[in-house]
C-alpha cells in the first residue's frame, strides 16, 4: 500500500542506521551520567544537569554549529580525531549519529535516572553485607533493577534521534545516501515541485516510528514498576 | 569472638557502647530507639563509628585512631534484616546463592543442603521474593545469609515485621540455627519472650549505653 521508492528507502535504513548508532554509543554514557546525578553530591552538579538538558533548550541550530565548530575538519576535536584516529565526522553519517545522540541524550538520561532513584537503597546495602563490592553491586542490583528504565530511555533517544533534524542538517548537511534522514528528504521533498507524495509517504513512516517508540516506552516503564515489587 | 566499644552523634542521640562477648547468641535488647539498629550497623560496616574500636574474631574491623574501617562488603557478616530485602529481580534460588558467587566461594552441596533443610525452603527456590510470605521471605533472608558462609551473623529484628502466628512459625528455626549452624549471632529485639528463648548472653541497651550485660537473668 505505501509504495516506497529506492531513494525513500536510503533515506529510511540511514535514518535507521544513525539512530540505531547513535543511540548504542550514547547509552553507556547516559547511564554513567544517570547514576551520578541519581546518587552523588559534588560540586557542580547543578552544571552538570543543566548540560545534560542543554539540547533540549537550545536552538537545533546552534548545537549542529557547535558541532560544526567543534568536530568539523579544521576543529580543534574533529582535526585532532582525523589526523589521529582516522575519525571523521564532518559531512559523514557518523556526524549525523553524533549530532541525534547528542540531542537525545536528554531523553535517554532522564527515565534512567528516575529508575535508579526509585530503588530501594537498603536492597544495595544487603548486597554489600553478602560480600559484593559496590562496582559488583551496581552490576548485580542497581543495573538489573534500572533495566527497564534504561530500555524506555534507549527507546525514546531512538525516537528522538530518528526525527532530529536542525543539527544533524547543520552539521553534516543533507546529503543522499550519506547524511540525508528521513527528515532532512522530507524537506528536500517539500520543496520540489512534485515531491508531496513522497513526502507523505515518509510522514506516515515517521509517525509509525514514533508512536511505535512511545508504546514500547510505556510498556518498559510499566515492567520497571512490576520488577520493583518483585513478580 | 566481638568486641565493641564506639562512641557516636546521631544529631541529637548519642551512642556510647562497650561489650565483650564470648556468646553464641549475644542479645541486643531495649526500647525502640535506644541504639540498637545503629550498633548493629557499625558492627555490619554500614555506620562508621566516631571513635572506638570493633574487632570480630580476631580481626580489628574498625579502630578510629589506626584509621582502620574495613567495608561491609569485607567484613564476611550475614545480616538479616527485618524487611527480607531479598532482590526482587532474582529467583529465590538465585538469592540464595548470591552470597556464595559475590565472595567467589566453591560450591559446598553438602552444606547448602543442610541449610536448606534447615529452614525448609527447598519447594521455594523457584519463586520469585514477590510470591513469598512474610514468614517464607524471612526464612529464605535467613538462608541467603548463612550461604554467604559469614563469621558473625547479625540479626536486626528478624520476627518484627510478622504478626503472632508468623512469628512462632519463624522461632522454632532461630532455635535450630543456633544449636545447629555454628555461627555466633547478634540478635537484636525488644521482646523479652523472644530473647529468652534465643539468646545466651545479653547486653541492655538504654538511651545510647549499656546498663546492664550478663546472661538472660538480666532481662528479669
Amino acid at each position: 500500500m505505501l509504495d516506497i521508492s529506492p531513494a525513500e528507502w536510503t533515506a529510511i535504513l540511514l535514518s535507521l542506521r544513525v539512530a540505531v548508532m547513535a543511540t548504542l554509543v550514547a547509552t553507556p554514557f547516559g547511564i554513567a551520567l544517570a547514576w551520578l546525578l541519581a546518587r552523588k553530591d559534588f560540586w557542580g552538579k547543578p552544571v552538570l544537569d543543566a548540560l545534560v538538558h542543554l539540547p533540549l533548550v537550545l536552538p537545533p541550530v546552534v548545537t549542529g554549529y557547535l558541532l560544526l565548530l567543534t568536530f568539523g575538519r579544521r576543529g580543534l576535536v574533529g582535526s585532532f580525531l582525523a589526523d589521529h584516529l582516522g575519525i571523521v565526522f564532518a559531512f559523514r553519517w557518523t556526524g549525523a549519529a553524533l549530532a541525534c545522540g547528542l540531542m537525545s541524550f536528554p531523553l535517554l538520561v532522564r527515565p534512567i535516572r528516575l529508575s535508579i532513584e526509585a530503588i530501594d537503597r537498603r536492597l544495595e546495602q544487603a548486597a554489600e553485607t553478602l560480600g559484593a563490592a559496590p562496582w559488583k553491586v551496581f552490576f548485580t542490583v542497581t543495573l538489573p533493577l534500572a533495566l527497564p528504565g534504561v530500555l524506555a530511555g534507549m527507546v525514546l533517544g531512538f525516537a528522538k534521534a530518528i526525527g532530529e533534524f536542525g543539527a544533524t542538517i547543520t552539521f553534516v548537511s543533507n546529503i543522499p545516501g550519506e547524511t540525508q534522514t528521513i527528515s532532512s528528504a522530507i524537506y528536500s521533498l517539500i520543496q520540489t515541485p512534485d515531491g508531496d507524495a513522497a513526502a507523505g509517504r515518509l510522514v506516515i513512516v515517521s509517525i509509525v516510528l514514533a508512536l511505535g517508540a512511545l508504546i514500547a516506552a510505556e510498556w518498559f516503564a510499566r515492567r520497571a514498576i512490576a520488577r520493583l515489587h518483585g513478580n | 569472638m566481638l568486641q565493641v566499644d564506639v562512641e557516636k552523634q546521631l544529631g541529637e542521640f548519642s551512642l556510647s557502647a562497650s561489650f565483650t562477648s564470648e556468646g553464641r547468641v549475644i542479645g541486643l535488647f531495649g526500647a525502640s530507639g535506644a541504639g540498637k539498629s545503629s550498633l548493629v550497623n557499625m558492627i555490619a560496616g554500614l555506620l562508621r563509628p566516631d571513635r572506638g574500636t570493633i574487632v570480630i574474631d580476631g580481626e580489628t574491623v574498625d579502630d578510629t585512631t589506626a584509621g582502620i574501617h574495613v567495608p561491609t562488603w569485607r567484613r564476611r557478616i550475614g545480616y538479616v534484616f527485618q524487611d527480607a530485602r531479598l532482590f526482587p529481580h532474582l529467583s529465590v534460588a538465585q538469592n540464595l546463592d548470591y552470597g556464595r558467587r559475590m565472595n567467589r566461594l566453591a560450591a559446598d552441596p553438602a552444606q547448602h543442603k543442610r541449610i536448606i533443610d534447615l529452614l525448609d525452603i527447598g519447594a521455594l527456590q523457584g519463586r520469585r521474593p514477590g510470591k513469598l510470605s512474610g514468614g517464607e521471605r524471612q526464612r529464605v533472608a535467613l538462608g541467603r545469609a548463612l550461604l554467604s558462609r559469614p563469621r558473625l551473623l547479625l540479626l536486626d529484628e528478624p520476627l518484627g515485621a510478622l504478626d503472632e502466628g508468623r512469628k512462632l512459625e519463624i522461632l522454632p528455626y532461630l532455635v535450630r540455627l543456633r544449636d545447629e549452624a555454628n555461627v555466633p549471632m547478634v540478635y537484636v529485639s525488644h521482646d523479652v519472650a523472644e530473647l529468652r528463648q534465643l539468646a545466651t548472653q545479653i547486653v541492655m541497651l538504654k538511651q545510647g549505653r549499656v546498663t546492664s550485660f550478663g546472661g538472660v537473668k538480666v532481662l528479669a
